[in-house]
């Protein structure tokens, strides 16, 4: 006879209606906030009104100017956050898992993580050229260090029970790695990964202003320089709209699924 | 099994002294000894997870271990429980759970199940892995008289007939004596064997109470000596 714990019929919880009205409501006074300082203002050139921005938006996205400048800069946040997790996931664990290295490492994260990000992005520029590799290595070395401190908690505090039993049982190394190693590192993936995003694409910003000659960055230094501010707020927002799609269509789904298990604890 | 540890040190402090004993296909011993004596850096040694000691050990094959903590995969249902880690195939994890009489929980999670039957699971999972020796780890520690009763009632049963060596680490005398075929005494320090005793006695006609005041009487004559 099937026996059933009292949470063999839980199911998860579905998405709270009055929370996504209470966020609806939020971004509205925000808009309303807005539009008061623009009224207050008075003044378009230095805050435009909400309803402006969003038709410099639609100009820019109809004549694919948004896209051309998104998707480059897009490639950039994609290239660096690939390249700082994988260099940054690898030292972290191996930081988390060998103290002998860690001794060696640790001052080194605390120098990089020290380090300001416009003294790096000007470094890479000023010994590697204003190429498209110094842009990503900039944004990967300003980001590797957190991501490598987050990892390494995430080593340190994997079960040892659970490695002792993977070893009295000669599970095979990847196996172990997949299967005993990688969930118990996962919520340190993910809060690493939305940390990177968040803090990569703005790096990106910062040195597609200073060096490249496309992007939403270069878009926010032309008009900077053209004092349109409508223009800056416009770009600003189709990016910030990409990572928010990016947070809750890819980051959000693959960090419930790994941490679906949970919602069976009693 | 042929066991010959000559010490085992962390740092300066000397654990376990001369050991030496051979254990036989299918015999179930029982490993007891005060709490820290070292019983649980002796199956470590054992089962391989610990290879800084001085000795050698040969014939323990493939180890199936039933740990103290049940340590199963909590973000994995019991029977991907039992297939990752032993490598078996579906049909002999759910006859081990069919064992340990969870065959109709296969898909639930072990967040899910109390204390006593994760230790079951533990259970499945070792006898999945086909051992050539069983170690159990003070199996019915932190578990209330009526569940632990329960489970070594299954282990009886699941230990019947079966022709692997068994090593069971508990600090109770009467669950030794009911249990194993022979009893061994770790103690001192470093820890060596201070008693082996052979229960003769068959499972079905043993009275572990007896047994255990037997072994008690022995202790204390090898003590007062």
């Amino acid at each position: 006879m099937q026996q059933h714990s009292p949470m063999d019929s839980s199911t998860p919880p579905a998405a709270n209606p009055s929370r996504l009205i209470i966020s609806a409501a939020s971004i509205a006074l925000l808009g309303v906030i807005w539009a008061t300082a623009a009224w207050v203002t008075a003044d378009r050139t230095l805050l435009p009104y909400p309803s402006e921005v969003a038709g410099i938006f639609w100009n820019e996205f109809v004549s694919g100017e948004i896209w051309f400048h998104l998707s480059a800069t897009l490639m950039r946040v994609i290239g660096a956050f690939v390249f700082a997790m994988c260099i940054g996931c690898a030292l972290g664990i191996f930081a988390g898992r060998k103290p002998a290295f860690n001794a060696w490492a640790d001052p080194w994260v605390i120098i990089f993580l020290n380090l300001p990000a416009l003294v790096v992005i000007v470094l890479c520029y000023l010994w590697i050229g204003l190429t498209e590799v110094a842009a990503i290595v900039a944004v990967a070395v300003n980001k590797i260090p957190m991501i490598t401190v987050m990892m390494r908690e995430g080593a340190r505090a994997l079960n040892p029970a659970l490695d002792n039993m993977a070893q009295a049982f000669q599970m095979p190394r990847l196996k172990t790695w997949r299967h005993v190693i990688a969930p118990q590192l996962a919520p340190h993936f993910a809060a690493s990964a939305r940390s990177g995003l968040a803090l990569i694409w703005k790096i990106v910003l910062v040195v597609e202003f200073l060096g490249r000659s496309n992007g939403i960055g270069f878009q926010i230094h032309l008009y900077f320089q053209l004092f349109e501010v409508g223009h800056i707020l416009a770009y600003a927002f189709s990016f910030i709209l990409v990572m928010l799609l990016i947070e809750y269509l890819i980051v959000q789904p693959w960090e419930k699924s790994a941490s679906k298990w949970r919602l069976n604890e009693s | 099994m042929k066991v010959e540890i000559h010490s085992k040190s962390f740092g300066l402090n000397q654990v376990l002294g001369n050991i030496s004993l051979t254990i036989g296909e299918g015999e179930v011993v029982a490993l007891t000894g005060p709490s820290g004596i070292g019983k649980s850096t002796f199956v470590r040694i054992l089962c391989g997870l610990d290879k800084r000691y001085e000795g050698q050990i040969t014939g323990v094959g493939r180890v199936g271990f039933v740990f103290q903590e049940p340590t199963l995969l909590p973000w994995r249902c019991l029977i991907d429980n039992i297939m990752l880690v032993t490598g078996c195939d579906a049909q002999v994890a759910q006859t081990a759970l069919d064992q340990v009489e969870l065959g109709d929980r296969s898909a639930d999670y072990p967040n899910q199940m109390s204390l006593g039957q994760q230790r079951r699971v533990g259970l499945a999972r070792a006898l999945a892995a086909k051992p050539q020796t069983l170690i159990l780890d003070e199996a019915f520690a932190s578990l209330d008289e009526a569940t632990a009763a329960r489970m070594r009632e299954l282990i009886l049963r699941v230990l019947d007939g079966n022709e692997f060596s068994t090593i069971l680490v508990t600090h109770n005398l009467e669950e030794a004596c009911e249990l194993a075929d022979r009893v061994l005494v770790l103690d001192g320090s470093p820890a060596k064997i201070i008693l082996d005793h052979h229960i003769k006695a068959n499972q079905s006609a043993r009275d572990c109470q007896t047994e255990a005041a037997l072994l008690r009487s022995r202790l204390n004559n090898s003590a007062s000596v």
